[in-house]
């Protein structure tokens, strides 16, 4: 294990606007700016664990209705039909379209499940007070910050086929309100990564 | 009035983010990473870019943004109708029915958020190339380190690409001049804004803004 100290062993806090390292002794409980950017220096995210939780399980609630509601109205030659995002991968897998439907299942299904189960693993082992694997929780949480914004690629494809596909009588297509769910899904859970403090997962060290 | 006390700081020190750990800061050679021992995050990074570079390529992206925004990304054609879609026209076509609030951060991700990237650096770099740092220095570094996770313009691409595949299938479908442009634009601003934007404030320190006495 690294023999580097940590901040608030040597009584300062790395900004998180600018990085500057500032002087904040473990005694001192006001609320200081850091003197470069301005930013307020906390030696962790306020509410760091309480945030992170209520935008996961809220963006699990909405995952329900962004899988069961459709997400687009295809009228095609005066076949009028509405698919889910599922339907959708499924309907690209039948054709044969088989990376195609790969791209959009990882994207729309496996990401998104990956980043409540990534989160969920952290936020309770950051709970416990865990030493078990941090290095590999430490990767995840990068992961999990690299990947988790592909997922509005089903929103975005449904953005241009709806712009492009005007053809009043013989063909349209319009975005349903599954996409809005979904779409809300993507913003939750990114902002439920951004709450969560990744030096939580170091601070292993029982009270 | 809050009251303002001077904390001591030490620019020779580096924090990691992801887990606290303390470190002192080298001089790296080009192209070199600075790696946190206990969590192997990055601390920070050689500057590979110096700020005419950065610059010339911030001016580059802008006319790129420009490029992508006002041409068509995709044309269509189906038993002679033609039809073709801007990055707007795209996120404006969410705007319609129950899903329309999607439309907006839809539109922000793609547009709003690289545009004030892109101005934001600009009007920074402009400065800082002769040493200055620019008038609202601190809130649009502040800003653009907020900016940088809405900025979406590779999932575009990438849309933009799945959408051309979905649609091939049952109507003609060309790329527009648009769709060159936001794969350069993708190029352009990983460089330009994805780097250690922190480097800024080291590049100008020795001028600090000191707005007192330039009156
Ligand atoms: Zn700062
Ligand atoms: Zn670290």
């Amino acid at each position: 294990m690294s023999s580097a100290p940590r901040a608030h062993e040597l009584g300062v806090i790395g900004c998180h606007g600018c990085g500057l390292v500032c002087e904040h002794p473990p005694d001192d409980l006001t609320h200081r700016h850091c003197p470069r950017c301005q930013a307020p220096l906390h030696r962790r995210r306020p509410d760091s664990i309480t945030r992170t939780w209520a935008l996961l399980v809220a963006a699990l609630i909405l995952y329900i209705p962004a899988n069961l509601l459709p997400v687009m109205y295809t009228s095609m030659f005066g076949k009028v039909s509405e698919s889910t995002i599922m339907v959708g991968v499924i309907e690209f897998w039948k054709a044969g379209s088989y990376g195609i439907a790969l791209v959009i299942f990882i994207a729309s299904v496996a990401v998104p499940c990956t980043k409540f189960l990534i989160l969920g693993l952290l936020l309770v082992t950051a709970q416990r007070r865990s030493n078990w694997a941090v290095r590999e929780r430490a990767r995840l949480y990068r992961l999990v910050e690299l990947v988790g914004y592909w997922s509005m690629l089903d929103v975005l494809v449904v953005a241009v086929v709806a712009a492009l596909v005007k053809f009043q009588k013989l063909s349209d297509v319009e975005p349903r309100i599954g996409i809005l769910f979904f779409g809300v899904v993507v913003i939750l859970t990114m902002l439920s990564a951004m709450s969560f403090d990744p030096r939580l997962t170091w601070d292993t060290e029982k009270e | 009035m809050p009251v303002l006390i001077v904390l001591r700081t030490f620019p020779d020190l580096a924090v990691c983010e992801h887990c606290d750990s303390v470190y002192r800061r080298r001089t790296l050679a080009s192209g070199q990473v600075a790696r946190c021992d206990r969590c192997a995050a990055v601390l920070y990074r050689a500057s590979s870019l110096d700020i005419d570079r950065w610059l010339a390529l911030t001016i580059a992206a802008a006319i790129v943004f420009v490029i992508a925004n006002v041409y068509p990304v995709v044309r269509i054609s189906l038993q002679g109708l033609h039809n073709e879609a801007t990055l707007w026209q795209s996120a404006a076509a969410l705007a319609q029915g129950a899903a329309a609030p999607i439309a907006l951060p839809a539109a922000l991700s793609i547009i709003v958020v690289p545009f004030l990237q892109i101005a934001l650096l600009g009007w920074l770099l402009l400065f800082a190339r002769v040493g200055h740092r620019a008038p609202g220095f601190a809130p649009a570094m502040r800003l653009l380190v907020a900016l940088r996770p809405w900025s979406m313009v590779e999932v575009a691409l990438l849309g933009i690409l799945v959408s051309v595949i979905k649609l091939s299938g049952f109507v003609q479908v060309l790329p527009g001049a648009g769709v060159w442009a936001v794969a350069a634009l993708m190029v352009l601003i990983t460089i330009i804004a994805n780097r250690d934007i922190h480097l800024l404030w080291e590049l100008t320190e020795q001028a600090p803004p000191d707005e007192a006495s330039a009156r």
